[in-house]
């Protein structure tokens, strides 16, 4: 313990690299063939998750920071923490992984090495984004995250992958440019006016959040600037037309990743750096973004409804539901900031699903049309079971995952100082979801076998049960009792809130404890 | 204690989901109805066991509660409890919810007997039973939207339990997306709630709702954000989940689902959560006449409506479906007159009748080997004695022929409707006359089911040709009898006779728990069934402090309401030995018209049913009117003016329009912009990998010597 907790998130970062490595040795002296190479990375992936447990145990403790010097010159530091807020998109990450590397066991037949090599890197990436506490070392693992993805869709993707390759990479290297000049800026700034020059993230929220540094001016573009690189990510509208594009040509593992978690990235990082950064700058633009968001919610689902491919329809919910974690986040208020990470992680693990379940019978079928399938009850009734509980989780059924993070986002959007029209009309996300899905299982999985090709499809194979099973637990878990997340999350979250929100903390609502009146039993 | 009762049914779905597959009919039957019992008696005990002697709470009302965990939590303040709670109002819901639901369960294994996924089914009622709990025993609305939702996806699951068949399908979607949109309204509600009130927790809601004062008629209190928008917004969710108009299009389409399923949820439980949510809310109700205004016209209107294309329906779950929805309008119209007591009471009869004529139909499709169609039965009496006189008791209850249940509940939503002071006139007029003439039009239509099915000559081989694929085409619906050409009818097992059998009792006797005082009062019969309700609905008249914050009007507002602020907190300690003292004044300058009005409306049912017989007995087969066969077209007009709108703006102008023409026109623009540069676009795409790290190296230099050039 005295070596893992002051290591451990060097450890989780770099482990994936080493593992990398690991299995280009394996396979240059060990003679290790595509199956042991596949081994290694599963069983590192599953290690790295199993280290990864302690945290939810020691997420706040300073002992867990790693803070040391690394480039002198500029004042930049290899500063690595998590507290609430990254402590569960870590999580996140290292549960998705073993999953992702297990669905494409059989399905990735080429250059197997150089694909398990480029998910390892990408763990890495990710769970750097999650653990800097430095923004060069975030930019680092920012852009370490987009090579990887760049190739698993460029060379294992679909037929026009190279398109979607070349626009997930254009649109994301915009974003990401201008997010750096705009770090180097606050750099100066900051360091000009308080004679510390220091890209550390934990020391820039102090004294921005609560100083009058910046001038509105400089604010808005500093936050123009961070949030159109995230914007991008999440995608929110009118921004989001690489990820139809990108989930549709990536293979399944990709889809899965970039799902869970590459556009979390982008509402992290509104969270960790628009809001308590630029307070000012995000009042100014709340409103905007919150129309953005609500357009978002609205049309990715009408979109979704009418694709005629599953893949496609399943990016569009996407956007739907992240213009909801949007919407959470500029409400600027408790509820919709903690839904809205909630929902970050309820998107990871549903949308993840919903992926894999297109995965699954991509590979029976080489399809992902709607027209093509239908009536997959009779032959899948395992598959079909998993994936309508799926759907109704995506759907924000209660008791699911998915309707605690839409319900305290509403909330949120409710209680801020937007108009409550917008609230009204996020809302009817939560019909149109149920349409476009219902729609989609109506058509592929209810009726009866149309095309012969479907009759005789084989249920669920027990690789493809563990892979599921996880994702399918955490749906009931996270339905039922959320506390188990938003107690943890609620100490980060307030820190965002009380910088952003300078009104203080909202009246308690009224102790909602029953009074046992009455006879108790 | 009220965690076994909502716990038992989960452990039977859960058991059965997992496991039944391997089990037989048998134990699969076993574990189902054993669930249901041990929730049903377990409940029985809470009720009489324990509420009746609990000591009633500050508000005058008793509880048994129970407190499970916390759900939602935002830095140590719940926002969402599962709590549980049983009050005289939940109480009586739980009743006849376990009840009424083991006999359908047990109605079912004989129904569903060697159906191919009978576990599936079974495990699909119990969940359903589980969520129906939530909602009436949650003590929270956000709990109740558990349920609310919870049963919804239950009734999607059955009502597309035959998933082969492509209109079950149709159905099921359709009734899940016509309770959300429904649920919409209650979730905009629920949030209202806890933004005005600070809890979402039924008890401080509603005694939050008591101290506001009373909100005026109009559209300012509509758009207001107060009580009156709450409850409207509320009052959205029941129209979907309860079938009302514009919502109810859902529920008679849902009837493609098995005919237990339609007796348990689309007629007797879930259908009814419309009307237990609003009285629930009452005090909320009570404080928005607009609101008032709007449920009673929507309950009025439908319960006509419905009733006339009930009479131009051939599929007898159709009839009944309509039948449903008709009635539940009475319900609402009974919740908009303020008249809650007798909404309730009438859920309750309802649910023995209603529940008792669907299963009879159930019975009549299983003695006729899966034909649903009454132009092809007849002559029925002869061959299915038992399920014939069972309906009859139903049949009469529905028309509300004195002593039969129906009449008391019928009968009171028709003088509350009359006597009302709670809209403004004409209101109670109007709509008094459209429910007299619902009751006319529904003992027409139920005489007709009666006499078309049962009387007259068979005509079973008068069916067309192509119909006899019948047989073939969803085999998995029938139970292996070939559709043959001379076949008799057969009487059903007795699993299915004998849940017949009891709620042919009580749709007869069942309605004597609620006798109104103007009939009991002299014998020394009590309205039990009002006393019992009663203080759960009075929370929303107790004015805190003078009884002049509320307009003097508002008291006289709602019947029951009214006379008992008169008799203010002398009459909730005991409950019962005063209430009826407080009644009595109140009701004595009108004893005669309210006789006078019985006497009308018994003669309504009468006339109603002398009608049918004399011309149904004639002309089983009178082709009725098309616009009412066609149940107006409103599927049709819902499709062109709604459905196909949005689909085609979405197809054709948001996505081929907006997401590839203009924003990816403009990327592409863009990325052909910087290819025409330096054609780089170009070389990215050949030799990307290595372009790329040049890029990043590039750009790494750049950064660093940009550094070095600014040292700090």
């Amino acid at each position: 313990m005295d070596f893992l907790k002051p290591n451990l998130l060097l450890l989780l970062t770099l482990l994936p690299t080493v593992a990398a490595v690991l299995l280009i040795l394996a396979q240059k002296f060990a003679g290790a063939g595509e199956e042991g190479m596949r081994r290694i990375a599963l069983g590192s992936t599953v290690v790295i998750f199993l280290l990864s447990l302690p945290l939810i145990g020691w997420y706040d403790d300073p002992a867990l920071t790693m803070n040391l010097p690394w480039i002198d010159a500029i004042g930049a530091r290899f500063h690595l923490g998590v507290d609430g807020m990254s402590l569960w998109l870590v999580l996140l990450t290292t549960l998705t992984m073993p999953i992702a590397v297990l669905s494409g066991w059989t399905s990735v037949e080429k250059r197997v090495r150089e694909y398990l090599v480029f998910m390892l890197l990408l763990e890495t990436g990710m769970i750097g984004v999650f653990v800097s506490m430095d923004m060069i070392l975030f930019y680092l693992f920012w852009e370490v995250v987009l090579v990887p993805m760049y190739f698993l869709i460029g060379v294992w993707g679909g037929e026009r992958r190279i398109y979607a390759a070349v626009k997930f990479f254009l649109y994301t290297v915009v974003g990401s440019l201008l997010m750096l000049a705009a770090m180097i800026s606050l750099y100066f700034i900051h360091g000009k006016a308080t004679g510390n020059y220091t890209f550390d993230i934990v020391v820039l929220t102090k004294a921005l959040g609560s100083s009058s540094i910046l001038t509105l001016e400089t604010q808005k573009w500093l936050f123009l600037a961070f949030a159109l690189a995230f914007m991008i990510k999440v995608p929110l509208f009118p921004l989001h037309t690489w990820l139809p594009d990108a989930h549709v040509e990536a293979p399944t593992a990709g889809s899965v990743i970039l799902a869970a978690v590459l556009l979390k990235m982008g509402t992290y990082g509104l969270m960790r750096f628009n809001l308590p950064l630029f307070p000012e700058a995000s009042h100014y633009y709340a409103t905007p973004i919150f129309v953005l968001a609500v357009i978002g919610i609205v049309y990715g689902a009408l979109v979704a409804m009418v694709q005629p491919d599953v893949k496609k329809l399943v990016a569009y919910s996407s956007v739907s539901h992240l213009g909801f974690v949007v919407l959470g986040i500029f409400s600027f208020t408790d509820k919709g900031l903690e839904g809205a990470l909630y929902q970050m992680l309820n998107h990871g693990v549903s949308t993840g699903a919903l992926f894999l379940f297109i995965g699954f019978i991509y590979e029976r079928r080489h399809t992902r049309q709607i027209s093509e399938f239908g009536g997959l009850a009779t032959p899948m009734p395992v598959y079909s079971t998993l994936f309508v509980i799926t759907c109704l989780a995506s759907a924000g059924l209660p008791l699911l995952n998915g309707f605690v993070g839409e319900f305290l986002i509403l909330l949120g959007a409710f209680f801020s100082t937007q108009h409550v029209a917008f609230t009204a009309i996020a809302a009817t996300g939560m019909i149109l979801s149920a349409v476009y899905l219902l729609w989609m299982l109506q058509r592929v999985v209810f009726g009866e076998v149309t095309n012969p090709k479907n009759a005789k499809l084989q249920d669920l194979n027990t690789r493809e049960l563990v892979v599921i099973a996880p994702l399918i637990i955490l749906m009931v878990v996270m339905g039922v009792a959320p506390n188990l997340f938003l107690d943890r999350s609620h100490k980060a979250v307030e820190e965002v809130r009380k910088v952003v929100d300078k009104t203080p903390a909202a009246p308690a609502p009224v102790e909602s404890q029953p009074t046992h009146l009455g006879a108790t039993h | 204690m009220l965690k076994l009762i909502i716990l038992a049914p989960l452990v039977g779905a859960t058991i059965l989901g997992l496991f039944g597959k391997k089990m037989n009919e048998r134990l699969i039957g076993i574990i189902a109805c054993s669930s249901v019992a041990i929730s049903a008696l377990t409940a029985f005990y809470t009720v009489f066991g324990v509420l009746l002697s609990a000591a009633p709470g500050p508000d005058g009302v008793r509880r048994v509660s129970e407190h499970v965990m916390s759900w939602m939590r935002i830095g140590g303040i719940s926002i969402t409890d599962f709590g549980y709670v049983v009050d005289p109002l939940s109480g009586i819901m739980v009743l006849f919810v376990t009840g009424v639901g083991f006999l359908i369960h047990v109605f079912a294994t004989g129904y569903m007997h060697g159906d191919e996924s009978f576990y599936r089914f079974f495990a699909y009622l119990n969940l359903f039973m589980f969520m129906m709990l939530n909602l009436i025993l949650g003590d929270n609305f956000l709990l109740m939207f558990v349920g609310w939702e919870g049963v919804g996806l239950c009734s999607y699951l059955l009502i597309g339990y035959y998933f082969l068949k492509k209109e079950a399908g149709d159905a099921a979607k359709k009734a899940f997306i016509a309770n959300r949109v429904g649920d919409f309204g209650v979730v905009l509600g629920v949030l209202l709630i806890f933004f005005k009130c600070g809890s979402i927790n039924f008890q401080k809601v509603m005694a939050w709702a008591a101290t506001q004062p009373m909100e005026t008629l109009g559209m300012s209190a509509v758009m207001a954000g107060g009580l009156t928008t709450i409850a409207l917004l509320l009052f959205i969710g029941a129209t979907g989940k309860s079938a009302q108009i514009p919502l109810y299009v859902w529920l008679p389409d849902a009837m493609a689902g098995p005919t237990p399923v339609s007796a348990l949820i689309h007629a007797a439980t879930m259908v009814t959560a419309g009307v237990y949510m609003v009285v629930r809310c009452n005090a909320i109700f009570t404080k928005a006449p607009s609101a008032l205004l709007v449920v009673a016209i929507i309950g009025g209107l439908t319960a006509f409506f419905a009733a006339t294309i009930g009479i131009a329906q051939w599929d007898i779950k159709k009839v009944l479906a309509y039948s449903t929805v008709s009635q539940l309008g009475y319900m609402f119209l009974a919740c908009g007159v303020g008249a809650y007591a007798a909404a309730i009471f009438h859920v309750m009869t309802h649910a023995f009748f209603k529940a008792l004529l669907f299963l009879g139909s159930g019975s009549v499709i299983h003695g006729m080997h899966h034909e649903q169609d009454m132009r092809y039965m007849g002559a029925l009496k002869k061959y299915m004695k038992a399920t014939y006189w069972t309906m009859t008791a139903g049949w009469l209850a529905i028309c509300g022929i004195p002593i039969f249940a129906g009449f008391f509940s019928k009968d009171e939503i028709l003088w509350k409707t009359f006597s009302t002071t709670a809209l403004p006139a004409p209101f109670p007029m109007i709509l008094w006359g459209l429910a007299s003439l619902t009751a006319l039009l529904t003992a027409v239509y139920m005489t007709r089911l009666m006499t078309v099915t049962f009387d007259g000559a068979e005509r079973y081989d008068q069916k067309p040709a192509h119909h006899d694929d019948h047989g073939h085409g969803h085999g998995h619906d029938d139970h292996g009898h070939g559709h043959g050409h001379a076949f008799k009818p057969h009487e059903s097992p007795l699993s299915m006779v004998v849940p017949l059998a009891v709620l042919a009792v009580l749709s007869v006797f069942g309605g004597l728990v609620g006798v109104p005082h103007i009939l009991g009062g002299k014998i020394g019969v009590h309205n039990y069934f009002e006393e019992f309700l009663e203080p759960v609905i009075a929370v929303g008249h107790q004015v805190p402090g003078e009884h002049g914050a509320a307009p003097a009007g508002g008291h006289g507002t709602t019947a029951p309401a009214g006379e008992h602020t008169a008799a203010a907190p002398a009459a909730h300690a005991p409950a019962t030995p005063a209430a009826p003292a407080a009644h009595a004044p109140a009701e004595t300058h009108s004893e005669g018209l309210e006789f006078g009005l019985m006497g009308l409306s018994v003669v309504l049912g009468v006339t109603g049913i002398l009608l049918g017989k004399a011309f149904f007995g004639k002309n089983p087969l009178w082709q009725p009117p098309t616009l009412l066969e066609a149940k107006y077209y409103v599927d049709e007009i819902y499709e062109a003016a709604i459905i196909k709108p949005i689909e085609n703006v979405s197809r054709e102008g948001l996505w081929k329009i907006v997401d590839v023409k203009i924003v990816d026109g403009a990327v592409n623009g863009a990325g052909r912009l910087v290819a025409g540069l330096g054609d780089t676009l170009r070389y990215l795409q050949s030799g990307f990998s290595r372009t790329y790290a040049a890029f990043i190296f590039v750009g790494a230099v750049l950064l660093i010597g940009y550094f070095f050039i600014n040292k700090p």
